[in-house]
């Protein structure tokens, strides 16, 4: 009996090891690619249509996909292990599939200006040596950089040449001149690099120049304020800095539709503001008040003198007779007055006039 | 469509203030609704703001006009006053020259107004004061400007121009086609 009892035991227990073992091995007819590096496995097996047809399609890829996962596993295992922090982690080896590129290939750059009026002339690049023999110090030199052949700076006499001014700084023109020349260089890079990308080279009047007009140095000192993490809001103005008024190229105007309330009120000051700015006296009102007041006097007298001698034949007509207009004040008056006077006299009462009357 | 900057609103209310002085208060300010001035394609209109509130469903190239045209601002950003604006100057108007029958048709084919066919002027008138132009019965016929002042216009020649003519009612036949 426990004989009997110990068999059924160690067939069971070799029964459920054949089984894991089962599970751990899969039969296949094909062996499958394996590429670890990228966790890759390719079963090239052959499914017959026929076969699939008839099953039950669910637990059939199911089955499958187990089997090709454990093979994977199982040559997973076969790398280098290592420890690492208490896990099992296995090296993998470098991967052997040829990935396509994830991004497109990089355009290729369109020519610089020189490379352009090379390719033109048909200009090679000639290789040059780094190190030039050099007589004066009898050893060879760099070309350029640190003790190099021709160094303009460490020249301690330049000659004055017969056009210039010879109180002109000599030294101070050739560091000028250096400094224009790499100005001009990296202007020129930065074109280039606009160029390739079809971008706005830095804007007018941003590169520095010899002379910058007014508005182009106010420019420069816009940008130069916005190019701030926070676009320029914390920036402070000098003293009497006004603030900008529209540099953008877009115009910004008030809403279609705004507050008509406000919209009145500003109109409203604004035709105050109007008002006040006009001159509470009436300079032209003022001088023809006076002009009038004087043809009146004038008028009066030249009247009474003509009523001594024809006798007083009624009251002139009393509309002042002002010789208006600023400029014609003085021939008109004289001229205009005596005559009215002496007509007026003549005419007195009766007659009547016609010309533009009052309101 | 949009509202008038303060420099547009600035050279427009000058214009005004020439022929209706201070009375621009009483176009701004109305008591019988609220009415402002909206810039569209370089002219300036008139028109209260449910007649706004109604054309802003209209698209800006598809619309031609709204309310009434007082003028338009030229390339240089200068004010020129239409003869649409009529009448909203002749009401408030504070110099007013009244034009002799016989000189009427005259002005309203284009032509300035002569001292032959003056028939009143407001006193007081300055020389190139902006007046209304009315015939003898009140009926306004348009706008110009004085180029005389009331005291000269007594003493100079039948035959001297006294006002000039910027606009008169003519114009809404002979112009069709620009006025909007």
């Amino acid at each position: 009996m426990a004989a009997c009892s110990v068999e059924q035991l160690l067939a069971k227990a070799e029964a459920e090891e054949a089984e894991k073992l089962n599970s751990i091995t899969v039969k296949k007819e094909l062996d499958l690619e394996f590429d670890i590096g990228n966790l890759l496995a390719f079963d090239k097996n052959r499914v017959e249509v026929a076969v699939f047809r008839q099953q039950k399609k669910d637990e059939f890829l199911l089955a499958l996909a187990r089997d090709n996962t454990q093979l994977l596993i199982n040559e997973i295992w076969k790398q280098p292990t290592e420890r690492v922090e208490e896990a099992i982690v296995a090296k993998l080896p470098d991967p052997v599939t040829p990935l396509p590129r994830e991004k497109p290939p990089p355009k290729a750059k369109p020519p610089t200006k020189w490379e352009q009026f090379a390719k033109l002339k048909g200009i090679q690049k000639k290789k040059k040596t780094n190190l030039v023999w050099d007589e004066t110090a009898k050893e060879w030199r760099r070309r350029w950089g640190y003790k190099r052949v021709n160094d303009g700076t460490k020249e301690w006499l330049i000659e004055v040449p017969e056009t210039a001014d010879p109180n002109e700084d000599q030294f101070a023109k050739r560091v000028k001149a250096k400094k224009e020349r790499v100005a001009k260089n990296e202007f020129n890079r930065l074109k280039n690099i606009a160029r390739a990308q079809k971008g706005k080279a830095p804007g007018l009047g941003l590169t520095p120049k010899a002379q910058q007009s007014k508005d182009e140095l106010a420019r420069a000192v816009s940008v130069a304020k916005s190019s701030t993490a926070s676009v320029g809001r914390f920036q402070d103005r000098l003293p009497k800095e006004k603030p900008p008024k529209n540099t953008g190229k877009k115009r910004k105007f008030e809403p279609l539709i705004g507050n008509f309330s406000n919209e009145k009120q500003k109109q409203l000051e604004l035709l105050q503001v109007m008002d006040s700015k006009k001159p509470k006296m009436d300079i032209t009102k003022a001088v023809n008040k006076q002009m009038r007041e004087e043809d009146r006097e004038e008028a009066a007298a030249k009247y009474k003198k003509g009523a001594g001698k024809r006798g007083r034949k009624g009251n002139m007509p009393g509309k002042g007779k002002g010789k208006g207009g600023k400029g014609k004040g003085g021939k008109g008056r004289a001229g205009g007055g005596g005559g009215k006077g002496r007509a007026g006299g003549g005419g007195g009462g009766g007659k009547k006039r016609s010309k533009p009357g009052k309101k | 469509m949009r509202p008038l900057t303060d420099e547009e609103t600035k050279t427009m209310f000058e214009k005004l203030s020439k022929y209706i002085g201070e009375n621009i208060k009483l176009l701004v300010d109305r008591p019988d609704g609220t009415y402002c001035f909206r810039l569209h394609n370089d002219r300036v209109y008139y028109m209260s703001e449910k007649i706004l509130k109604l054309a802003t469903n209209i698209s800006r190239d598809k619309l031609v006009s709204v309310g009434t045209c007082f003028g338009k601002f030229t390339k240089t950003q200068k004010f020129r006053l239409h003869i649409t604006a009529l009448d909203f100057l002749a009401p408030y108007a504070k110099f007013k020259v009244w034009v002799k029958p016989g000189a009427e048709q005259s002005f309203l084919y284009g032509n300035h107004v002569l001292k032959s066919g003056l028939g009143r002027i407001t006193e007081n008138t300055n020389q190139y004061q902006g007046v209304v132009v009315y015939s003898m019965a009140d009926v306004p016929l348009g706008f110009g400007v004085a180029a005389k002042s009331t005291q000269e216009c007594r003493r100079v020649d039948p035959m001297a121009i006294v006002v000039f003519h910027q606009a008169d009612v003519g114009e809404f036949i002979r112009s069709e086609d620009t006025l909007t």
